[in-house]
């Protein structure tokens, strides 16, 4: 039998109450306390970023009063101040021992400077999606109005070499430290905020990356003569990269956070990934005819310039300028400049082959190598380090 | 996408991940298991070229609905009692989704498939949504309801109290030890597999039906990324399960993570359902009806058992055990009764139950009144400061319990207290399952093998112990939970915000010192904890002193 019309069925929902359970409907104590009142803002007001933000990663030097719960095989548990050498004021005191009677309280908040960082960017959910879709419909437009205009169709042979294996090539970068760097280190700062930070580079070079897969795929697609796989032989043999491919895996390699996101941010993008992005395949380009790659390699090269940078700054001018352990830190950064910028010299100069390749040459890679390098003075100097005597190599 | 299918595209990104050459990653997280490198799938299929667009569409969505809360007066149908818990719901939530992010590197090294690290990389940056997306909830809230005490300390809140220490073990669960129990067997295989859907589908429901549809618009949201984390886990287990000397390992695990997944969300998620509610229509499901369908029928059946033909060993008797918890050992009305108990501890409003809501008790869970109505019609006796004290210090017929070294929670299902002394210390258990955890488990050799790469229980585990002797003004202000006119309490027993009828810390000075159940059993001679023991196991239920004194 069918439900006919004369049988309604009774359904059977909660019903609406008015409740007036708003704010401001009644006066007691605490009822206009409408601010987080746990941490204090950077600035004189609270921003939404802090709101989402900071406190998220408890630290047992203040609140935590039962300490961390869980703990690895040696008994260590969340995130121990020395998974990097660097300090911020506060790092030598002990945690607050707590036993039978000691109550909760620990030292005043923050308790350490590491808590004093904030993203310059105030990336959280909001604006990372905005940020990162806003890219990838740019990317992804750019390139269908090129292959709509077959604007591709005026590449000369040389040139499509070059972006098959070079350009190519460069993803399994951006892949690589996207994952084993960045990725990795989100489990190793002592605040959300570091870790939110470095999460979202993280997935600035994951995205970077499938951007240059994309690319390459669709080049596959209209180019006749395209080898979509030769970057992949490229980034395995070609000799020019292996230096670039050295280099990338060493990053990766290293233990400390602090120092991963150093040698990486401050030595290896400025002097390795804007050398070869900006001073090779931008300024190649527009001779060749070729006005869409400058605008998927500026997508990176954005990422890196406005975000990624402007937050690795942030970070590390906090810890050059600590009040307790300055010169500690600024005594290791200069170990690291000395040891990083050797390699990263070493790896630009590996690289040096690709210039000659396109048919309308870039300007020099001696210029070019000079321009990165006279920019990373200014980022080391900025943090008031000093320019590394191994840049003269 | 539009021309290349996300297929092509999802094929092409394969080509991304490469073998080291001339150094290998950092390793800093180690395993007892082992897996046999093999050309695996990448479980998501996800690019982000689709990703970030979908991700960024799902978010106008939530933040559409926010503005409309807000501009269509929300709260004035929102109800008290409800929101009273998302203070301490919201203030610990953030920490679990947001350690769910930092877990996804522990599985870099030690599962040596780079094909599933892309999907692993965006569950990442996915949890890094859901905590920052939950917390910007609670902002709402506290700027919009009525009460904003609780929400307006909320990260302190839960690092200090004890509920949120309850719930802090899911969170660092998932963060440390060894790494495929934490991150892969604890977080994806029970965490998300079997407890967001109570946690993210059915507590969303309960809030629509207290006249909040904003929760849910956000746990909605935040599920439908939960699949492709689901996805991630499974890919993982079978991983594992192809390798014979993983099972024993596999075993443990699963009990390990599924027991503490039952005292701790079902303790949580069921004591908000049930008692945070005024939606008392008799044929809205209990805590009860929904665990029964979406943990014993759609995890248990329909996603562990098949995987036994894999060789996966499902722990059966803690399935049904726990089931037996819910259903004839009242854990839920147990765990409500004993928040309500401590509700000077807390950091949010406890509404009393009412007549109704017995009846609806009642008919869910025929002789709940004789359980517990008696006790409940107390605490509403007493809920308005008139002379008395607290009901935790009025002659109730109810003993303050010993709390579960493991799980955290109080032993309150009285006949299933054990006890033992472990690493010099002599510690009580809510069961003997949370024993076996501490003592067995969480060690380096387990069934005679080694597991050098096992976690340990760490922390001051038992709250009590930290104001041992203190007076109760001191432990709240110690904890911060004191209005803005630095003496009426946060916590209340009731909903009234009248300030007159509200507790205040002179209330409390009056009361008796706080006393540590750990400190005192310590001090006992073995006698009188052998006798100890023995009577403890006779109390209850709903607290009460064994039957013959
Ligand atoms: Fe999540
Ligand atoms: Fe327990």
């Amino acid at each position: 039998m069918t439900a006919t019309q004369d049988s309604p069925q009774v359904r059977s929902v909660p019903q609406p109450v008015f409740t007036d359970a708003e704010a401001g409907a009644k006066v007691f104590p605490d009822s206009t306390e409408r601010h987080f009142n746990y941490y204090t803002p950077q600035k004189r007001k609270q921003s939404h970023y802090e709101d989402v933000t900071v406190e998220v990663q408890p630290d047992p030097r203040h609140y935590l009063s039962q300490g961390w719960l869980y703990g690895f095989s040696d008994g260590r548990g969340g995130y121990p101040l020395d998974w990097t050498v660097l300090k911020a004021w506060g790092s030598d005191r002990p945690e607050p021992a707590r036993g039978p009677g000691t109550g909760g309280k620990g030292y005043d908040w923050p308790a350490t400077g590491w808590h004093e960082f904030r993203d310059p960017n105030e990336e959280w959910e909001m604006t990372l999606y905005r940020y990162n879709s806003n890219v990838v419909r740019q990317v992804t437009q750019n390139v269908e109005a090129a292959r709509q205009s077959k604007a591709f169709e005026q590449w000369n042979r040389n040139w499509i070499r070059f972006i098959e294996h070079h350009v190519g090539a460069w993803m399994h970068v951006d892949h690589g430290l996207g994952l084993y760097l960045f990725a990795n280190a989100n489990r190793r700062a002592p605040t959300n905020m570091h870790n939110n930070a470095i999460s979202v580079n993280s997935m600035h070079r994951i995205r970077a990356a499938q951007d240059l897969a994309l690319y390459n795929l669709t080049l596959s697609e209209e180019l006749p003569d395209f080898d979509g796989s030769a970057h992949l032989e490229t980034w395995n043999s070609d000799p020019a990269w292996q230096g670039v491919r050295d280099l990338a895996e060493r990053l990766t390699a290293i233990d400390d956070w602090c120092e991963a996101i150093f040698a990486a941010n401050v030595v290896f993008e400025p002097l390795v990934g804007e050398l070869f992005r900006s001073q090779l395949v931008q300024q190649a380009s527009p001779g060749n005819g070729d006005f869409v790659t400058p605008t998927v390699v500026g997508a990176a090269e954005y990422d890196f310039a406005e975000r990624d940078l402007r937050y690795t700054r942030a970070m590390f001018e906090l810890l050059t300028a600590d009040k307790e352990f300055a010169d500690h830190n600024k005594a290791i950064m200069q170990d690291w400049l000395s040891d990083w910028t050797t390699r990263a010299i070493e790896a630009a100069r590996t690289m040096q082959p690709l210039w000659s390749q396109p048919d309308s040459k870039p300007p020099r890679f001696e210029d070019g190598l000079d321009r990165a390098k006279s920019r990373f003075s200014g980022i080391v100097i900025g943090l008031g380090l000093e320019e590394p005597k191994e840049l003269a190599q | 996408m539009s021309r290349q299918s996300v297929a092509k595209a999802h094929q092409k990104i394969q080509e991304l991940s490469w073998e080291p050459a001339y150094h290998e990653p950092v390793s800093q997280y180690g395993t007892d298991y082992s897996f046999q490198k093999a050309q695996k799938k990448d479980p998501l299929k996800q690019v982000l070229r689709s990703y970030f667009p979908m991700q960024e569409e799902k978010d106008h969505r939530v933040y559409g609905a926010a503005d409309g809360a807000i501009r269509g007066n929300m709260f004035r149908q929102v109800q008290e009692r409800w929101l009273e818990w998302q203070k301490l719901f919201l203030s610990i939530i953030p920490l679990p989704e947001i350690s769910a992010a930092r877990a996804m590197p522990l599985l870099f090294r030690t599962v040596p498939n780079p094909e599933l690290h892309n999907g692993q990389a965006i569950q990442m940056i996915d949890e890094v949504r859901h905590s920052t997306i939950q917390q910007n909830l609670k902002r709402l809230y506290m700027n919009n309801y009525i009460d904003p005490a609780g929400f307006n300390s909320s990260l302190r809140n839960f690092q200090n109290d004890y509920c949120g220490t309850i719930g802090r073990q899911f969170a660092e669960g998932f963060i440390t030890g060894d790494a495929i129990t934490a991150a892969s067997i604890y977080l994806t295989i029970v965490a998300e597999t079997a407890f967001t859907n109570t946690l993210f589908v059915a507590m969303p429901a309960e809030a629509a039906a207290n006249g909040d549809y904003l929760l849910p618009t956000v746990f909605h949201s935040v599920q439908s990324d939960e699949s492709r984390h689901i996805s991630n886990g499974y890919a993982t287990l079978l991983m594992a399960l192809s390798d014979e000397g993983n099972h024993q390992l596999l075993a443990r695990d699963l009990r390990y993570a599924w027991w503490n997944n039952h005292r701790v969300v079902d303790a949580a998620i069921g004591t908000f359902i049930e008692y945070g509610t005024k939606d008392r229509r008799k044929d809205r499901e209990s805590y009860a009806e929904m665990w029964r369908r979406w943990i014993y029928d759609d995890y248990y059946r329909s996603y562990l058992v098949p995987l036994e033909k894999y060789g996966l060993e499902i722990p059966h008797d803690l399935i049904e055990e726990s089931w037996n918890q819910i259903w004839n050992k009242g854990y839920v009305h147990e765990v409500a009764q004993f928040f309500a108990t401590g509700w000077l501890a807390n950091y949010w409003r406890i509404d009393p139950m009412t007549d109704k809501d017995f009846e609806w008790f009642e008919f869910k869970y025929p002789g709940w009144y004789e359980k517990y109505g008696k006790w409940w019609e107390n605490y509403n006796r007493l809920s308005m400061p008139n002379g008395h004290k607290p009901i935790v210090f009025e002659d109730v017929d109810y003993e303050y319990p010993h709390r579960c070294w493991t799980c955290m929670v109080p032993c309150l299902v009285r006949e299933d207290m054990v006890m033992a002394k472990v690493d010099g210390q002599w510690r009580t258990y809510c069961h003997e399952m949370c024993k076996w955890t501490d003592e067995t488990a969480f060690r380096p050799t387990y069934q005679g093998r080694q597991t050098p790469n096992m976690g340990q229980l760490i922390g001051h585990r038992e709250w009590e112990t930290l104001y041992h002797g203190w007076n109760w003004a001191d432990v709240v202000s110690d904890m911060g939970f004191v209005r803005d006119d630095g003496k009426t309490m946060v916590a209340q027993p009731h909903l009234d915000l009248n300030p007159d009828k509200m507790w205040t810390l002179d209330h409390l000075r009056r009361c008796p010192p706080l006393q540590s159940p750990n400190v005192l059993l310590n001090e006992m001679s073995d006698d009188e904890r052998t006798a100890f023991a023995a009577r403890y196991v006779r109390g209850g239920p709903a607290g009460r002193a064994p039957a013959d004194g």
